[in-house]
């Protein structure tokens, strides 16, 4: 069955339409901010619910891309507006149109400055996003890509905590210093086959001298956006200060543009330079796993060990990329997308009492499981599945990527391993902090536990964790064609390129 | 060589002169009463003269005995220049009706000034190129001079002025010298002398070479030939600052390309070593140099230095593509340009012009459109996409990657992110801070309409920017003798 509806044009702008409207509302400002919330929401949960339909019509036996849309954009340069999706890209699509109507619902009551101003910045959000997975010709994804900077340092900057300027700087700079060098490196390559077209760029063969600059070039970009150790600085900022709804989009989706983008560009398209690093790789990705476990153990502040967590978490990520083989990399994009749940959800959990307490110390909470039995269960759920317990999606991502490293080499798999262990370790202390123990503190006496609104944003988050952990096939049979592929393209480009040296 | 030359390729100019002299002796009558109403005339008559232009033969000719030429480049080049001229004249009318500075000589001036950048981009010999700079440099000092009862308007007058002839001194001489080794001022007489001594040219040819590229890169404000840049963008009245900034620069700019793609397209390898080093210069100085500016003037100045060494990237390629690159670049600068100093013009306090950055403070929440626009400019000078100054920078570094100068574009785009910084930090000032001392309401219309349209183009560029990118690709490819 095949649609003839440009799905994922509508897809990715009808949040821009939608923005487009919010920004027409006009009158007091009680109404403005009301009419912006319900804009905003029903514009999200449209496009959610479009999306959707990328499934049903997804074929998981056709290797390639799908929903292809295509025509002339600028003449001369040979730039074109190109969309598609693959296996895997489309459940990005996803999460970014999943995780948005949850962001609106989260600032529903917490943002109360200038909510006309922060819906429209989320949803011109949420187009970037979703058309940087969709996007298939490189400048077109450059746009979406660095596009992202604009809204999310505003987020960031005007409705953040007391640190919101430096941290929105060094978010900003940070990204932009590493995207600059992907640009040049995407330009390179237009120069040597003179197209922007990545589709047929995947297989095609990049001179090996040139392929580890380029390399480093995507690597520049990429590392600073996974986060990896050691450019990963500005994520624990950029966490504590963004409000909960930028903290779900920027661990939810945005770390997800780096983990694609090596597999969409550094993998396929650089697979000589690819092996060449991927030690180094697995390196920073070690350090970064037991590093930022480690300080996540120190953590007083439950964003920021959120925000550590998360670059531990992207460590198994990074490994199961550059494994090369299917367990690896099928791994790596079921953590990636596992983490896109559990660490957004995360970030609401600690939105909740923050609304309620305005502090994110550990230490102001404790035994709340007394006063919110509600929020204490889906809090747990969301611990393990950080944990990566089976039965929950964390395990499913984190076995597959670790076997794929067991495959590489034990001593990638075993120090990785460790990493799990500190996981555990520094979660459940966390929950026992803040939800176990005696409730001694007297302003935590009165605190209420989740309202209808709230159980509304967890619910299907509590559902998609679960079903992940349970029935993990259902999403792995989607990725499976791409990712085989996917190798299939790295061995073509890196038999050519053979080729092409031994002429030489 | 007998009889009349064939006028219509200068039209446009021809035009411009009558209706400025004829706007003298009116004005000389009429006295400071009809000033407003010259500046009208004279708005009107760039407007006619942009048809004009836009209705002549593309094809190219030379006339004036092989002065004056005209081609597609050309066109493309005066159409903004006329545009810039249009704009910030425009933008001057709210200005003066609020410091009460009407002068008719003003309107006057930038069409003297206008009419010299026509002629600098038609040149087609040494000399009519001369002639070209002087009369748009004369009225340039004048204008920057024009608050002569403010300390820093004469200073940067005769700062300009001093520093402009100096160099003026210096791009002669090296035109002599050239001559001297050539026997001739005619750009193809020169061409074909250079590809002669292909490969080889002589010592003297270099110099001159070095003395003409210096006169030029201090008109277009490149490193090192920049001091006079911050002063006199500080010092002269804001709406000539948003001239100097538009015209002037594209009209320079579009004289250096025609002057070393043409008569020195056979010295290409030599000159694009000099036009690498103005362009890492430019780009890291106008960077850094920006960072620490209290003063919007300052900072824009800075800015627009570093603009001028990112356009510079694409000529150093030395091909078709960078000129295009160019030629697109400077057509998105010159948006920008207009539209941030429509906002700087509306800055003012009590009724009065404020310059200091932080005076931006809480804009958005005072001028929530005003803000909006000046965030516009702000991600698009710092090249973020998909405002239209990515698009600018794209070109000019495809260009560059393209001839393999990896080195200067990846300088370059380092260097656009220490630019990002203080781009960035006046829209922390907007958006993040508080308002101490809000901007005055009131936003005069003409402003307003300049300011929604150039926002509006710089926003929405990336829809369609197909007219201007094969424009701009027509213009270069007939520098380059095809089409």
């Amino acid at each position: 069955m095949t649609i003839e509806i440009p799905i994922l044009s509508l897809v990715t702008f009808l949040p821009l339409v939608g923005a487009f409207f919010i920004f027409l509302v006009r009158g007091e400002e009680e109404i403005v901010a009301r009419n912006s919330r319900n804009l905003a929401l029903w514009t999200t949960l449209v496009t959610f619910a479009l999306s959707l339909l990328l499934i049903p019509n997804f074929d998981t036996q056709a290797d390639g891309f799908q929903f292809v849309e295509r025509f002339e954009w600028i003449s001369g340069v040979g730039l074109n507006y190109y969309l598609g999706v693959d296996g895997i890209s489309v459940w990005f699509v996803l999460l970014s149109t999943f995780l948005t109507p949850l962001c609106v619902l989260a600032s529903w009551k917490s943002i109360k400055t200038r909510v006309k101003d922060y819906m429209i910045a989320f949803l011109i959000l949420e187009t970037l996003m979703v058309g940087m997975f969709c996007a298939l010709d490189f400048v077109l994804f450059y746009i979406f890509f660095e596009g992202v900077l604009i809204p999310m340092f505003l987020i960031i900057g005007i409705w953040g905590g007391p640190r919101r300027v430096y941290s929105a700087f060094k978010f900003f700079l940070f990204t932009l210093a590493g995207s600059v060098l992907m640009l040049i490196a995407i330009l390179a390559i237009y120069s040597i086959h003179g197209t922007m077209d990545i589709p047929s760029l995947l297989s095609a063969p990049i001179p090996s001298d040139l392929q580890y600059w380029l390399w480093l070039a995507f690597f520049a970009s990429f590392a600073v956006k996974v986060p990896m150790w050691p450019v990963h600085t500005w994520l624990p900022d950029a966490h504590v200060e963004a409000p909960t709804a930028g903290s779900v989009i920027l661990a939810g989706v945005l770390l997800k543009m780096g983990g694609y983008g090596f597999l969409r560009f550094s993998l396929p398209m650089l697979p000589e330079a690819s092996e060449f690093f991927a030690p180094f790789v697995f390196t920073l990705s070690i350090i970064a796993i037991i590093y930022t476990s480690l300080v996540a153990l120190v953590q007083e502040d439950m964003k920021k060990l959120i925000a550590y967590s998360s670059i531990a978490h992207m460590g198994f990520v990074t490994i199961g990329i550059f494994t090369f083989n299917q367990q690896g990399i099928e791994g790596a994009i079921f953590q990636m997308l596992s983490h896109g749940i559990v660490s957004a959800a995360l970030f609401l959990c600690v939105g909740v009492v923050y609304d309620r307490m305005h502090s994110r110390e550990i230490s102001t909470y404790g035994g709340l499981v007394h006063r919110m039995p509600v929020y204490a269960f889906v809090f747990l759920v969301f611990t393990l599945g950080s944990i990566g317990l089976p039965g929950t999606s964390g395990f499913v991502g984190e076995f597959l990527s670790l076997a794929g490293a067991f495959l590489v080499s034990s001593w990638v798999a075993v120090p990785a391993s460790l990493g799990v262990i500190l996981g555990a370790a520094y979660m459940l202390w966390l929950y026992r902090r803040v939800i176990f123990g005696e409730l001694v503190k007297d302003n935590l006496k009165d605190i209420l536990d989740l309202d209808r609104r709230e159980i509304f944003i967890f619910a299907p988050l509590v559902v998609l964790v679960i079903w992940m952990g349970v029935y993990p096939s259902y999403f792995l049979d989607i990725i499976h064609v791409s990712v085989t592929g996917l190798i299939e393209d790295m061995s073509l480009s890196r038999v050519v390129t053979d080729a092409t040296s031994a002429i030489h | 060589m007998n009889g009349l030359p064939n006028f219509l390729p200068a039209l446009p100019e021809i035009f411009l002169v009558l209706t400025v002299l004829g706007l003298i002796v009116y004005g000389a009558i009429k006295g400071e009463a009809e000033s407003r109403f010259i500046g009208y005339i004279a708005v009107l008559a760039l407007v006619v003269a942009q048809v004009l232009e836009m209705s002549l033969s593309p094809a190219h000719s030379v006339t004036f005995n092989g002065l004056f030429q005209s081609d597609r480049y050309s066109i493309y080049m005066k159409s903004l220049v006329l545009l810039g001229s249009a704009l910030s004249l425009i933008l001057s009318f709210d200005f003066q009706d609020h410091e009460k500075s009407e002068r008719f000589e003003y309107p006057i001036f930038v069409l003297f000034a206008t009419i010299g950048m026509m002629m600098m981009i038609s040149a087609n010999d040494l000399i009519s190129l001369y002639v070209g700079l002087e009369l748009q440099s004369l009225p340039l000092y004048v204008l920057a001079a024009m608050r002569r009862d403010t300390v820093k308007s004469s200073e940067a007058g005769l700062k300009y002025f001093v520093l402009g002839a100096l160099s003026s001194g210096l791009l002669l001489y090296g035109a002599s010298l050239l001559y001297g080794f050539t026997g001739t001022t005619e750009f193809s007489g020169l061409a074909a002398a250079f590809s002669e001594s292909s490969g080889h040219p002589p010592l003297g040819v270099i110099f001159g070479l070095v003395f003409l590229l210096s006169g030029l890169a201090f008109k277009i404000s490149a490193v090192p030939f920049h001091m006079w840049t911050p002063d006199v963008y500080e010092g002269a009245p804001t709406p000539v600052t948003a001239f100097f900034a538009a015209a002037p620069k594209i009209a320079a700019m579009a004289l250096l390309v025609r002057v070393l793609v043409g008569p020195m397209g056979p010295l290409t390898a030599q000159w694009t070593q000099i036009i690498v080093f103005l362009s890492l210069a430019s780009m890291i100085l106008g960077s850094f140099a920006a960072l620490n500016q209290t003063n919007i003037k300052r900072l824009m100045a800075y800015s627009s230095i570093a603009h001028v060494g990112f356009a510079l990237v694409g000529l150093a390629a030395g091909n078709v593509d960078g000129v295009r690159g160019v030629l697109i670049y400077m057509t998105i600068y010159l948006f920008m340009t207009i539209g941030t100093f429509a906002i700087i013009l509306n800055m003012r306090q009590h009724n009065r012009m404020v310059e200091n950055i932080d005076d931006l403070a809480g804009l958005s929440k005072t001028h929530p459109m005003m803000a909006a626009a000046m965030a516009i400019f702000m991600f698009s000078m710092a090249g973020i996409p998909p405002l239209a100054g990515f698009f600018g920078k794209l070109y000019v570094f495809l260009a560059a990657v393209n001839a393999g100068l990896y080195t200067l574009a990846i300088i370059g785009v380092l260097t656009s992110v220490v630019g990002a910084f203080y781009y960035i930090r006046i829209i922390k000032l907007m958006y993040f801070d508080k308002p101490h001392e809000p901007i005055d309401r009131k936003v005069g219309r003409d402003n307003a309409i300049i300011l929604t349209a150039t926002a509006l183009f710089i926003l929405l560029f990336f829809i369609y920017p197909r007219p201007i990118i094969s424009a701009a690709t027509v213009a270069s490819t007939s520098l380059f003798g095809g089409g």
